[in-house]
């Protein structure tokens, strides 16, 4: 009897301690046998736009064609501006569980949503599924397949090894150069632009009259190079000066020589004002399109700001400046390997309990990968679409042989950029995606603004200076807690309390057992 | 010793009971509370402001851009706070401030009602026109000051308006000439194109201070092409003036 007792008091703690491993995980998905129509499905899409309302009317139009072909499902769209709030909103609704089902989503912030484990759902087993896979038999539109997607832009899809979105759109950043101003401060654009020519140029064009009126535009206005996005303005001349960021699995290598070197340099240029960035300024196209910037550094897909003729502009009429755009890639370190970023939105899919209502989500997704809707949305901005299947067709061909007929649809400086990226896809990169490798692309660019504002402020930049910058934002972006260990895990800290006691206590109580047994033993046998 | 052993064994589940329990919302909420998230809590800027003096906005206003400054104002808005920072509309008996993501808790966010008196340590900053205080932080002081709009109407299209930036201000007889959600439809902002005398001027319902449950919302999407308005808002600047509405009604 007390042998049985042991035994049974010893399982349910076996038990008890199972119960707590992974309680709260989400089953894990199984692509269903079959469709379940004979329900309805309710699913949340949540969009990225580039304030561009052309890109809002598409999404709309997309969810009621895809309504008409699944009438069983109803997708309701919420529309960001911002990939930085989208990726704050997830966090908050993996919490209460109520992410959203389909998300436009950047691979750095899906490595963080996996640490809530089954959050996002593994397409590995969706993509090639023959029924409901890309292009499967089941599907009532006419997807692309697997194969069709251009397999750089897929391949950023996956982390740690599974594939956990697909690609919806790509762009790279181009360079808007105002070539008037160039050529009258004496310089001719170069095929390829270079860091030294980009930064040679603007130190010229800071020259002023008497009465502080810049020589180049006679205004007092005159900011000759800004970058939008800081972060990636640190990664693109770290991957081009082969200076370190982070390995593949996540161990952080941004706190380096080179890194220093870069900072001094864009120190050198924001003293003299020479340089600025979106954060501090304002965006790069306001500037260019006022004849204030020369060199204007931001995404493809802002393209439809840029230049004299926008069809988009922010700044009054009266201030605008007719001059002549050329879009180049970004400046360069070396002009034979030209490297620039891949970037463009994903969507991801979130795990739910009704394996319907994720298999509804997926066909949605799939659904945003046809070609309408690809050559529809990249339309509306310097993307491009993720299938060659699009990229090939007669349609989107028209398209780009149609540069310039117009400034809206046909908008030169929109496809040209978009043109930059098609004939320099193998010339881009992406960077690692691990667990807190979103915090890192900030911390990238804070390295950038933090330099920026400082010369600015007529803080000395020396060697104390960068070690203390270096510091700072290591404890800011707390890169110090990321591990190297590629499986998005983080140092959790010190176990709890309670969890400690709960150990103790039956390694004690196990000890208690051990030696009741053996007494009960002894006296046995002393019988 | 078996009554000893059963209660340890009692409390020992009692324990993994306690910690399982603890383990479930830890699992539910670890995603967001153990990933490595930006910007929360720690200061956004890593050098500290230097030692200045408070200023009065007379200095303020002559101080160079970029260079440290210190003023006292009294709260009139705020908009959301979101990541550890807000952004606060705050104006004196002589001017306004800007006060762009400045350093708060969600608790003393709560303490920034309309009134209430800050000084703020930051930086002065200009972006996109519009003249700010950054990378800053605030303490709360005694005193208390709820401004009156300005009217600003006979200002507009005149290079003195820009000298009540950031105020509260008003203006009458508005025409409506546009409306439009920034995403197309309602839940963003709204953009309100406004004409006087033969210009036209952009306006703004900025939806993280009126989002879409308040009265000023409401009241500028039951707008139509042609009403003439009266309308009271934070004198924000945006390549030229733009308006944070916070008040429309039917010109009076």
């Amino acid at each position: 009897m007390k042998r049985v007792l042991c035994i049974l008091l010893a399982s349910i703690c076996l038990l008890s301690l199972c119960g707590c491993h992974g309680s709260a995980e989400r089953h894990t998905f199984a692509v269903p046998d079959t469709f379940d129509e004979s329900q309805t499905y309710e699913i949340t899409f949540w969009a990225k736009n580039d304030t561009n309302l052309t890109q809002v009317a598409i999404y709309e139009q997309t969810i009621e064609e895809f309504e008409k072909i699944y009438p069983s499902i109803h997708v309701n769209l919420r529309l960001y501006t911002d990939y930085g709030r989208i990726y704050n909103d997830v966090i908050t609704n993996i919490a209460t569980d109520t992410t959203p089902n389909v998300c436009v989503t950047y691979p750095d912030h899906i490595a963080t949503y996996l640490t809530g484990e089954g959050t996002v759902v593994p397409l590995d087993d969706l993509l090639h599924d023959k029924k409901y896979g890309l292009g499967g038999s089941e599907v009532r539109f006419d997807a692309p397949t697997a194969e069709e997607i251009v397999p750089q832009f897929l391949s950023e899809c996956y982390v740690n090894g599974n594939c956990y979105a697909l690609p919806f759109m790509r762009s790279t950043e181009a360079c808007y150069v105002n070539k008037t101003y160039v050529e009258k401060l004496g310089y001719t654009l170069p095929e390829m632009l270079t860091w030294d020519f980009v930064w040679e140029v603007s130190e010229a064009a800071m020259a002023t009259d008497a009465d502080g009126n810049f020589l180049v535009n006679g205004q007092k206005v005159m900011i000759p190079f800004i970058y939008k996005s800081t972060d990636n303005m640190m990664i693109s001349m770290l991957k081009q000066s082969n200076g370190g960021y982070s390995t593949a699995s996540g161990e952080i290598e941004i706190f380096n020589d080179t890194t220093k070197e870069i900072l001094y340099t864009i120190a050198e240029h924001a003293g003299t004002r020479a340089f600025s960035t979106f954060k501090i300024s304002s965006y790069p196209a306001n500037f260019l399109n006022a004849g204030q910037c020369i060199f204007a550094i931001d995404s493809t897909a802002g393209a439809t700001w840029m230049g004299s003729d926008a069809p988009l502009v922010d700044i009054s009429e009266d201030a605008l400046i007719d001059f002549e755009t050329v879009v180049m890639p970004i400046p360069q370190q070396d002009t034979e390997h030209p490297q620039m970023i891949s970037q463009g939105p994903s969507v991801c899919i979130f795990n739910k309990e009704d394996s319907g209502e994720v298999l509804a989500s997926w066909l949605f997704a799939q659904y945003l990968l046809t070609n309408d809707v690809q050559i529809a949305y990249s339309q509306t901005e310097g993307y491009v679409p993720v299938t060659h299947k699009a990229q090939n067709s007669a349609e989107y061909q028209d398209y780009l042989s149609r540069e310039g007929e117009n400034n809206e649809l046909y908008y030169a400086i929109k496809l040209q950029a978009a043109k930059l990226l098609l004939n320099n896809t193998e010339n881009t990169f992406v960077t690692p995606v691990f667990n807190g490798s979103a915090s890192l692309r900030d911390a990238a660019g804070q390295l950038v603004e933090s330099v920026t504002k400082s010369v600015r402020r007529k803080e000395t930049v020396d060697e104390a200076y960068m070690e203390k910058l270096f510091a700072d934002t290591t404890s800011l972006y707390r890169l110090d807690q990321i591990t190297a260990d590629g499986s998005g895990k983080v140092v959790l800290g010190e176990m709890p309390t309670a969890s400690i006691v709960l150990l103790c206590s039956l390694g004690g109580i196990w000890i208690c057992l051990g030696a009741y047994y053996l007494a009960e033993s002894v006296k046995k046998r002393k019988k | 010793m078996k009554k000893i052993i059963a209660l340890a064994l009692v409390c020992v589940m009692a324990l993994a009971l306690v910690a399982c329990t603890g383990d479930n919302s830890a699992v539910t909420t670890n995603a967001p509370e153990s990933t490595v998230a930006p910007e929360t809590t720690l200061a956004p800027e890593t050098t500290a402001a230097p030692e200045v003096k408070v200023m009065s906005y007379a200095e303020y206003d002559a101080a160079a851009l970029d260079s440290a400054v210190v003023i006292e104002a009294y709260v009139q808005a705020h908009q959301s706070w979101w990541d550890n920072k807000i952004t606060v509309y705050a104006q004196d008996e002589d001017g306004a401030y800007f006060l762009y993501e400045m350093a708060c808790s969600e608790e003393d966010a709560a303490k920034l009602v309309p009134g209430t008196k800050i000084r703020v340590s930051g930086y002065k900053s200009a972006w996109a026109g519009e003249v700010e205080i950054i990378d800053s932080t605030f303490e709360i002081i005694e005193g208390n000051y709820v401004a009156e709009p300005t009217d600003v109407t006979a200002l507009l299209g005149t290079d003195d308006l820009i000298k009540h930036q950031n105020k509260l201000v008003s203006f009458k007889g508005m025409t409506v000439k546009a409306i439009e959600y920034k995403n197309g439809a309602p839940g963003d902002d709204i953009y309100v194109t406004v004409s006087y005398n033969g210009n036209d001027y952009s306006f703004c319902v900025e939806m993280y201070l009126t989002g879409p449950d308040t009265d000023v919302y409401k009241a500028v999407q039951a707008l139509n092409v042609g009403d003439v308005v009266d309308i009271e808002g934070f004198l924000y600047w945006y390549e030229g003036v733009n308006t944070h509405i916070t008040a429309v009604s039917a010109a009076k």
